[in-house]
């Protein structure tokens, strides 16, 4: 094997509310969230750069996590370093900036990716609070790399040739892709079921050094009010409905409603 | 201003897909003009065939590289279209094809896309759900160009308007858009793909007008399979449906438990449906398959648990046990 064809991988992982919770609107222009973890998508994503490293002895150099947002996300660094992990990285947000959208993201990302030579992103195919589903394709898009959505199953083929080959699910069923890296790859549900962070191995990983950066108000971030979010509700409440007895009546009730 | 669609034809019989109809649905909500964009080996005999009459003018583009919607070879190219001919907004449908193109594009262009959006306000304010459905966020964009991926569902299709007529051929220009990948593009291999089969014209869930989901209390692929498939066909006796048969859907745990193929999962991470009738067997309803099913028109519940979840959402609930009430229910529709 090639040195230069040696795996570095970048698992960006985001911070959201917590995937059994629902948020609350506290006014029309906020939201309470109740509880964060780790984005399952992204937990997912960093399962699979563990695995990949696991099955193929010698081929990964390095896997970090990267996380971008308040300081409350070394929590989640501290849980991928726990899981295995060999680095961790947080760029730290201004307190008074707004949410970052998707774009800026994908800059921060390839400016981490330039600098350190990674070949090999993944990362959850979308995040469960903004439920955009952007920033993989854009980080690609970025760096001129092939992207593979959705993926249900990562495997390297040719780890001389750097080649890896990845199921996606698409609408109709599944599509089958092959690509030489560098690629970024987003993970969908069905690609593995994350290992769990112990809590000795969560307390031993406290004690690594969490790679820290400040993104300033004067970073590039342009678009951030490009994309204003003018106010939130609550979808429209469905009107209570009512029990039927048996069959019959459910198919008479039907036909009122012009169901059937 | 003016609107560019993104445009998905079924190569087998060179017509629209239903996805791509309620994006031009969407796309009339704009109020301007609709150029439709057309990519592969068969797009000019869909051109000419089957461009509906909401359109007001086709492009397309034969070359191979884009029979297998690969973003690396399209991105560049809708960029290029939006950038030389001043469209102001790019609609596509927020379909598997549609969220792996658009944020491309908008990354190529320095933009931020407008996800998955379930209403359009104005040419620049737009109302898409978030966190699962749970939260509709209204979101104003300022960019010079609207680059927006559109929630199928909740753009139902008008037959007249996306329809074609027999002489659109002559009254709507269509137009070859020339245009050259460029040489440094590094695209992933397509080595092939597995469809689920549609056996007998089931329509797709995104386009169905009924659909029958099946859940845990199914309590075995046979049983799903002697339950759920027969009241799906079932539909095809009702007047209403036209001899069409119901889709059929299934839970993430039924999925996971390989009842049926992962592409029917309806739910958060799934499909998300909004059927005229929507018929909830075994189901109790988790979070995450409301999210996918809520805005359906009607729905059915038949559960023999009381008090779950989905009942507080279903305009319809029969407690009962499956094994009884579906055998019956697809006995009487007939």
């Amino acid at each position: 094997m090639s040195a230069n064809n040696k795996l570095r991988i970048l698992v960006p992982i985001k911070r959201v509310i917590d995937h059994q919770l629902a948020p609350r609107i506290s006014s029309s222009t906020s939201l309470k969230i109740p509880s964060y973890s780790i984005n399952p998508f992204d937990d997912i994503a960093l399962e699979e750069s563990l695995r990949i490293n696991e099955k193929n002895k010698g081929l990964v150099e390095e896997i970090k996590a990267i996380s971008v947002g308040s300081i409350k996300c070394k929590d989640l660094l501290y849980k991928a370093l726990a899981k295995g992990c060999h680095q961790a990285k947080l760029i730290e947000t201004p307190v008074t900036s707004t949410i970052l959208q998707p774009l800026s993201i994908a800059k921060i990302l390839k400016k981490e990716v330039e600098k350190n030579n990674y070949n090999l992103v993944i990362l959850g195919k979308q995040a469960i609070d903004d439920d955009n589903n952007n920033t993989g394709q854009m980080l690609a898009g970025l760096l001129n790399w092939p992207q593979i959505c959705n993926a249900s199953k990562v495997e390297i083929v040719d780890p001389v040739n750097g080649e890896i080959q990845v199921s996606r699910e698409v609408d109709s069923g599944e599509e089958i892709l092959k690509s030489k890296w560098p690629v970024v790859i987003t993970a969908d549900l069905r690609l593995n079921t994350p290992r769990y962070a112990t809590l000795p191995k969560i307390m031993k990983a406290k004690k690594k050094k969490i790679e820290q950066e400040k993104l300033l108000e004067t970073d590039d971030l342009n678009n951030d009010q490009s994309l204003k979010v003018l106010s939130y509700k609550e979808p429209p409440k469905r009107q209570p409905g009512i029990r039927v007895a048996n069959v019959d009546e459910l198919l008479s009730k039907l036909k009122e409603v012009k169901a059937i | 201003g003016s609107t560019l669609a993104f445009i998905e034809y079924n190569a087998k019989q060179n017509v629209l897909t239903p996805a791509s109809r309620s994006c031009l649905q969407a796309a009339k909500k704009l109020n301007q003009p609709i150029t439709a964009l057309l990519l592969g080996s068969n797009s000019d005999k869909v051109a000419i065939k089957d461009t509906p009459n909401i359109v007001s003018k086709v492009l397309y583009n034969t070359d191979l590289k884009f029979d297998h919607q690969s973003p690396e070879y399209i991105s560049p190219l809708i960029c290029d279209i939006l950038n030389k001919q001043n469209f102001t907004h790019f609609v596509i449908a927020a379909n598997s094809v549609g969220k792996n193109i658009l944020p491309r594009v908008a990354a190529l262009l320095d933009l931020q896309p407008i996800s998955d959006i379930v209403d359009i306000e104005s040419d620049k304010q737009f109302v898409r759900p978030i966190y699962a459905g749970n939260i509709l966020a209204t979101v104003q964009s300022e960019q010079p160009k609207k680059l927006i991926s559109i929630r199928t569902s909740a753009f139902p299709i008008d037959e007249e308007e996306t329809q074609a007529k027999v002489d659109n051929a002559v009254s709507i220009p269509t137009q070859e858009y020339q245009f050259e990948i460029p040489s440094d593009i590094k695209s992933t291999q397509y080595v092939g793909s597995s469809t689920v089969q549609n056996e007998d014209g089931r329509p797709d869930l995104n386009s169905a007008k009924v659909i029958v989901s099946g859940g845990r209390g199914l309590k075995t692929k046979e049983n799903f399979e002697k339950l759920i498939v027969p009241l799906a066909d079932a539909f095809k006796k009702v007047p209403k449906y036209n001899g069409v048969a119901a889709a059929i859907g299934a839970t993430r745990a039924v999925v996971d438990a390989g009842f049926v193929d992962n592409s029917l999962q309806i739910g958060q991470t799934g499909k998300v449906v909004a059927p005229d009738l929507y018929i909830a067997c075994g189901i109790s309803g988790a979070i995450q398959h409301l999210a996918g099913m809520k805005n359906s028109k009607v729905i059915v519940a038949i559960n023999k648990e009381e008090d779950q979840p989905i009942e507080e959402i279903a305009d319809f609930t029969l407690i009962g046990d499956v094994n009884d009430v579906l055998p019956e229910l697809t006995e009487k529709l007939g």
